[in-house]
């Protein structure tokens, strides 16, 4: 039998552990300040739930930098003033060194011209970020240009995604076939899923939905669209993956299902909201732009080894990239609309030889 | 304070150690008794001995066998890394078989380790239920406990046996795993289009709930009478005037009908052995005899439609011209 003085301990340890439990739940609170928005139908949950001391960080954090001041035109494209002038050759001069600064700001503002340009000479190809801001110039106005039904008239720019960084915060790499730490052999293999990652909101769901959706067209839709057995054979595990890339998109946008779906009934798009369809817009759009302008850069040797992934593959894009948590980029501003050369009715020459680094010098 | 008027337990009895003779042909109980004041404040204070016998040893051990093959091939899906091991333990699994194997046997590495351990806990589960039907017989009780167990037993065999089969696919199984369980259900909801719709899900619910709120009302009425003794509610069946009889008043006088101590424990019984029963019931017709709940219940005239509030919207798929 326990002593007096033993009980008085251990109910002590017992409320000490409670007190230091309860204390650091208390953390895990947000403030209960929150704004709902009514979407659908009343009664059928479709509405959305802002903390509103988020979204006041989300608006500070996404305030768009002020377009560079306007420069009367030169009267002469830029392949005409310039040397070596690939994909913007059509765009006004005085235009061009007006991109060229906002490009710096957008994408290497503490690392300036030189991040892409040799000091040297401006117009050297001497370094390979220079060869991918061609592509990626003739990707932003192919979005711009091509994919309205995903971009509207917003459009996109460097920006939208580079925020002031040379390699924007949210990229991906394919995933192997072995996650790293994995034994192998006779144990159970990687399938790809069970360990904790934040893309998936920390569930034990396919930690890369982006391989199979992003980048290679695996069928997405799971569901039955019959009652009864006999027309659909998609597996639970199938609809892992579905519904992982599902939570990318929930995290990307700041959103939960019902911002796309009536919960009730996933599938259906007579109950779905119009932004479904932009989604789904989204998805064709982003599959695009990974197969056919990020990762050929790593296919064709522009990205040193140093910037690909661990399997030799080019950092790609998916929802986050541009959305980095709210529904619509930078909150809907559209910057592109100072910027025209690169809109949806641009000069930028979409099917220019990009080139390759040092295969350019004035000596040629 | 008088002692009813308490969270825990404040009577603890110490005596001589109470013992059952066990019949003719049955083992001896293994360990020696003792009293343990901590256990005493949420439950008896004697401790063992306990009666293990071959059915608990067979049980145990496949039990182990069962843990560690799945216990170690999470731990060496993490590179027998003991700190990762600990940290990701919540989202570790052994998961069955892809689609492709179907209902064959498949590599250790493909899910044939799922197999194995689904066997083993599944042997340990049988021999655990076959000694409490023994154990029952032996104290000379009736057996609805093990039958209750077995309505447990029930759901567990038609999530990861029963309904694979039926659907020639283990894949269509749970994983073993603390989060990946939680999520296969939730995977489970979404590909048989929302399980909310599924009729024995419904009474599933219905149980489960009402277990909780019978809990809730006995446990109150017993708790609420203990200061006239009404915790000796079996000796207090027969007799009229009792405190037992006083905790059903409180409930014939709100609600016009009252309980027995007897039936009571009839409709706790049922509520609870109905909930996994109805629940494996449904899990078994998901996929099987419905492919999608919600089209089922539109069928059957239980999800209604409401009025649109956006402009139609067409599945782009379907549209001429689309990107694909």
């Amino acid at each position: 039998m326990m002593s007096k003085g033993n009980r008085s301990f251990s109910l002590w340890a017992i409320a000490t552990v409670a007190v230091v439990a309860g204390v650091g739940l208390g953390f895990t609170f947000q403030s209960p300040k929150n704004t709902s928005i009514q979407r659908g139908y009343r009664g059928v949950a479709q509405e959305l739930n802002y903390h509103d001391s988020t979204v006041a960080a989300q608006r500070a954090a996404n305030r768009v930098p002020a377009p560079e001041a306007p420069l009367d035109p030169a009267g002469q494209p830029s392949s005409a003033a310039y040397q070596n002038v690939k994909v913007l050759g059509k765009v006004d001069a005085n235009e061009f060194l007006r991109l060229m600064n906002a490009i710096t700001n957008w994408v290497a503002p503490t690392q300036g011209c030189t991040y892409c340009h040799s000091a040297e000479n401006l117009a050297y190809d001497a370094v390979y970020t220079k060869i991918v801001a061609r592509r990626m110039m003739q990707m932003t106005q192919h979005i711009n240009a091509d994919w309205k039904n995903h971009v509207g008239g917003t459009g996109v720019t460097c920006y939208t995604c580079h925020r002031g960084m040379p390699v924007p915060a949210n990229i991906w790499f394919n995933q192997g076939p072995t996650a790293p730490n994995q034994i192998g052999g006779v144990t159970e293999a990687n399938i790809g899923k069970n360990l904790a990652s934040p893309i998936i909101g920390d569930t034990s769901l396919p930690s890369d939905p982006f391989t199979p959706f992003l980048e290679q067209n695996q069928d997405i839709r799971v569901i039955a669209h019959q009652a009864l057995p006999g027309t659909d054979n998609h597996s639970i595990k199938q609809t892992d993956w579905t519904y992982a890339l599902m939570i990318h998109f929930s995290k990307s946008l700041g959103v939960n299902c019902t911002y796309c779906h009536n919960s009730r009934a996933f599938y259906d798009w007579n109950q779905s909201s119009p932004q479904r369809v932009t989604a789904w817009y989204g998805i064709r759009m982003v599959r695009d732009l990974n197969n056919n302008f990020l990762d050929p850069l790593g296919k064709n040797g522009t990205f040193p080894k140093g910037r690909l992934g661990e399997l030799g593959d080019a950092a790609k894009i998916n929802c986050s990239t541009c959305h980095q948590g709210i529904y619509k980029p930078l909150f809907g501003a559209s910057m592109v609309k100072d910027y025209p050369e690169i809109g949806a009715d641009g000069k930028v020459d979409l099917t220019a030889n990009i080139g390759k680094v040092n295969d350019w010098t004035d000596k040629k | 304070m008088a002692v009813y008027q308490n969270i825990f337990t404040r009577v603890q009895v110490r005596g001589p150690f109470h013992e059952v003779p066990l019949p003719y042909g049955n083992d001896q109980r293994i360990g020696k008794p003792f009293f343990s004041h901590l256990l005493g404040i949420i439950g008896e204070a004697q401790v063992g001995p306990i009666y293990l016998g071959t059915l608990g040893v067979a049980s145990l051990v496949c039990g182990f066998i069962a843990i560690e093959i799945i216990g170690l091939n999470m731990w060496a899906s993490v590179g027998w890394d003991p700190v990762q091991f600990v940290r990701q333990l919540p989202w570790l699994a052994l998961e069955p078989p892809a689609p492709g194997y179907g209902l064959h046997i498949p590599p250790l590495a493909q899910g044939g380790w799922w197999i194995m351990a689904g066997f083993f806990l599944t042997s340990s589960i049988l021999l655990w239920w076959t000694r409490m039907y023994r154990r029952a017989r032996a104290l000379g009780l009736g057996t609805h406990t093990p039958w209750a167990f077995a309505a447990a037993i029930w759901l567990y065999l038609v999530l990861g046996f029963i309904r694979p089969l039926l659907m020639g696919s283990w894949a269509e199984a749970v994983p073993f795993g603390i989060f990946p369980h939680l999520d296969w259900t939730a995977s489970f909801s979404i590909r048989y289009g929302n399980l909310f719709y599924n009729p024995f899900h419904m009474l599933s619910i219905v149980f489960l709930y009402g277990s909780a709120v019978l809990f809730a009302m006995h446990g109150a009425t017993i708790l609420a009478t203990s200061r006239y003794g009404a915790e000796r509610e079996v000796e207090q069946i027969l007799d009229r005037g009792t405190a037992f009889e006083r905790g059903a008043l409180i409930w014939r006088w709100t609600m016009g009908f009252n309980a027995s101590a007897e039936s009571i424990h009839r409709w706790a019984w049922w509520f609870a052995v109905l909930c996994p029963l109805s629940g494996g019931i449904g899990i078994l017709l998901t996929g099987t005899v419905v492919d999608n709940w919600f089209l089922w219940g539109v069928k059957h005239g239980i999800a209604p439609s409401y009025p649109a509030v956006w402009p139609h919207v067409v599945d782009p798929a379907l549209q001429t011209g689309a990107v694909q």
